[in-house]
């Protein structure tokens, strides 16, 4: 009771963004934004449950792909498998959801395991390490993955409570909903008192173990919890492109997740849904002029790493704190006056 | 997924053994000089080059291309050697400098880039599908025969480099006064550059000799292995783990993890073809478990 009370706010903030999302979903009868803000919704829960890793945690993954490709893949070839949907009947898209983020949570803690307990440098490498583990995996193990083709041929979706995923609109605000309470989790524990024994790791670990804190343990919490919620990204995109691919696991994936965060702002909440919108769109724009895409981005990054060097919502936040400043400044003068 | 008695066969066969041990020593071999440069600028400027495999294609691509031209292995080599370490020293110079002590986050960003910007730029230059050199005119030699297995005169070659180029790069380290000047400077920055020694200098040639090793590894990779686009990245990710379980800044702990990775891959793919990756994954696991140091690094990871 007192959590929701606590966040009634974000509670409403969130309920508010869901109805605007669905209408604007709903609402347009075309099918560019449904298609583009589905594809953020997989992208953004990448990035964010990434940046609980990297900007609450402190801990640069540079594998998080690989459990956003393995709750894709997981959710697909269960639904593909049709001794599992014949089992399962109605129930067959709930159970592989969960299946999937609980599939892989439980891989997420076997690497947690091992990588959490490293510095910095061994986390991020190891991370990378597995990840391209997890690639080849998938490319060598044609006959359930499909290898390099992917798991295509559509998956089928079973209609369960009167949702029926066929339907666009249907699996559009499906998605939105698994999006938005995705988001509600992770706000929800980045502020709570979990969040900021999160943030005093980051900080300095070595202080939070002195005041009893069981830094491996929590570390390796909060790499399952965003493991899994990076899943449900995963299968967010394999709904929406009706298969899963083994891109999702590459390292490049990861990279991108990176930069999203990089680009939205590292500090700020939903800094990295607004790097993922940016990055998105950047990515469209490039392709309509070349096809080396790749340049480009490549070029982008090193001007936002090495001139900017910091996202767009931390340059948002900084101009408001100044505003809010010169307001109080400005207040104070005309109050001695 | 297991094949033990293709293993077994192959293990009892004095010609199967020699085979397979030759083509696990080359891939050991060249595993042993990119992760020696990963290990070195690690070692010394505490900077993991997550675009080191980078430097690997471009040498692979700069002998490709010299080869094709003058016909002449031993200059390709040199080529790309010299090439990717001069491409090295650019990098350093314009790029990673401005990330030195910096978070993580940065320097893995900006590797990230020049990673995408280099694979896009070979596929400019040489085009996206697979290129082929073949074995050298120098080497089409016939091979010597050796417990009855076959070793092309190439292979010996190209360990006999690798041994080489590894012993000369711990001398160089150890022995000679930039070795001295750069691990001084690796302590005490400040120090070394009041001593009117221009430290940047000093980096940027570290770095540089790094990222030739990996060019050369590259330049011998290219008669054996076919050449891509993206070809780095695979190397860069088992160079890691040769210097993980290796230790972290110990050349010979890379040598001897190359050989070990080498050896498991080359059999490995003769009795479990789909766990090969898996097995590699098995030994640094159980090696960051019980000795996460790595076998003969010093360097704290935890």
């Amino acid at each position: 009771m007192t959590l929701i009370v606590q966040f009634r706010r974000d509670l409403l903030i969130a309920a508010i963004g869901l109805a605007v999302l669905i209408a604007i979903g709903l609402g347009i009868e075309h099918a560019w934004p449904r298609d583009f803000l589905t594809s953020i919704f997989a992208a953004g829960l990448l990035a964010m449950s990434l940046n609980m890793l990297i900007g609450y945690t402190g801990l640069v993954s540079f594998g998080h792909a690989a459990f956003f490709a393995l709750g894709g893949y997981i959710f697909g070839l269960l639904l593909q498998s049709p001794a599992f949907t014949g089992a399962m009947g109605a129930a067959s898209v709930p159970v592989a959801l969960v299946a999937a983020v609980v599939g892989t949570g439980l891989y997420a803690v076997v690497i947690g395991a091992i990588c959490v307990r490293l510095t910095e440098i061994y986390f991020a490498f190891l991370t990378l390490a597995f990840q391209m583990f997890l690639y080849s995996v998938i490319l060598s193990w044609v006959d359930l993955t499909g290898g390099d083709q992917g798991l295509m041929g559509g998956i089928p979706r079973p209609e369960f409570l009167g949702i029926d995923l066929g339907d666009q609109y249907h699996r559009y605000v499906f998605c939105a909903v698994l999006f938005v309470v995705c988001v509600m989790i992770m706000r929800i524990m980045t502020e709570s008192p979990f969040g900021y024994t999160l943030r005093m790791i980051r900080d300095n670990a070595t202080r939070a173990a002195f005041l009893g804190v069981n830094v491996t343990r929590v570390k390796l919490i909060c790499f399952v919890v965003s493991s899994s919620i990076a899943a449900v990204g995963g299968v967010i995109l394999a709904l929406f492109t009706s298969g899963a691919y083994p891109e999702w696991a590459f390292w490049a994936q990861s990279g991108e997740a990176i930069f999203m965060i990089m680009l939205g702002g590292l500090n700020v909440f939903l800094g990295p849904v607004l790097g993922a919108v940016a990055l998105r769109i950047l990515n469209d724009v490039v392709q309509m002029y070349t096809s080396h895409t790749e340049i480009v981005i490549g070029l982008v990054i090193m001007f936002v790493v090495l001139v900017l060097r910091r996202g767009i919502l931390d340059f948002v936040k900084d101009w408001w704190v100044e505003k809010q400043q010169a307001r109080l400044a400005a207040e104070n003068r005309n109050g001695r006056e | 997924m297991f094949d033990l008695d293709a293993l077994a066969s192959c293990l009892s066969a004095s010609a199967c053994l020699v085979n397979q041990a030759t083509s696990g020593l080359i891939i050991g071999m060249l595993l042993f000089l990119v992760a020696s440069g990963v290990t070195l600028i690690f070692g010394v400027l505490h900077v993991i080059n997550f675009a080191h495999g980078s430097f690997y294609m471009v040498g692979a691509y700069l002998a490709y291309t010299t080869y094709v031209v003058t016909g002449n292995y031993f200059l390709a080599a040199l080529v790309g050697g010299v090439g990717a370490g001069i491409t090295g020293i650019l990098f350093e110079r314009l790029i990673i400098s401005r990330v030195y002590g910096q978070n993580l986050l940065m320097q893995l960003l900006v590797c990230y880039a020049f990673i995408l910007i280099v694979d896009d730029l070979v596929k400019i230059i040489w085009g996206a599908e697979y290129l082929a050199m073949g074995i050298p005119a120098e080497f089409r030699l016939p091979p010597l025969r050796f417990a009855g297995g076959f070793i092309p005169p190439f292979y010996l070659f190209l360990v006999g480099v690798a041994v080489a180029i590894g012993l000369g790069s711990v001398l160089l380290v150890t022995k000679t006064r930039f070795g001295k000047i750069v691990r001084a400077a690796a302590l005490n920055a400040p120090m070394v550059s009041a001593l009117g020694i221009r430290v940047n200098v000093y980096f940027a040639l570290l770095f540089g000799f790094g990222c030739a090793l990996a060019g050369v590894a590259g330049a011998l990779a290219a008669p054996v292995r076919s050449l891509t686009p993206g070809m780095g990245l695979g190397i860069l990710v088992e160079s890691f783990i040769v210097t993980v379980i290796g230790g972290m800044g110990s050349i010979p702990g890379a040598f001897l993890a190359a050989i070990i990775l080498g050896l498991t891959r080359s059999i490995g793919s003769v009795g479990f073809p789909l766990f090969v990756d898996g097995a590699m994954f098995m030994i640094m696991a159980l090696v960051l478990i019980f000795r996460p140091t790595g076998l003969l690094g010093q360097g704290a990871v935890r």
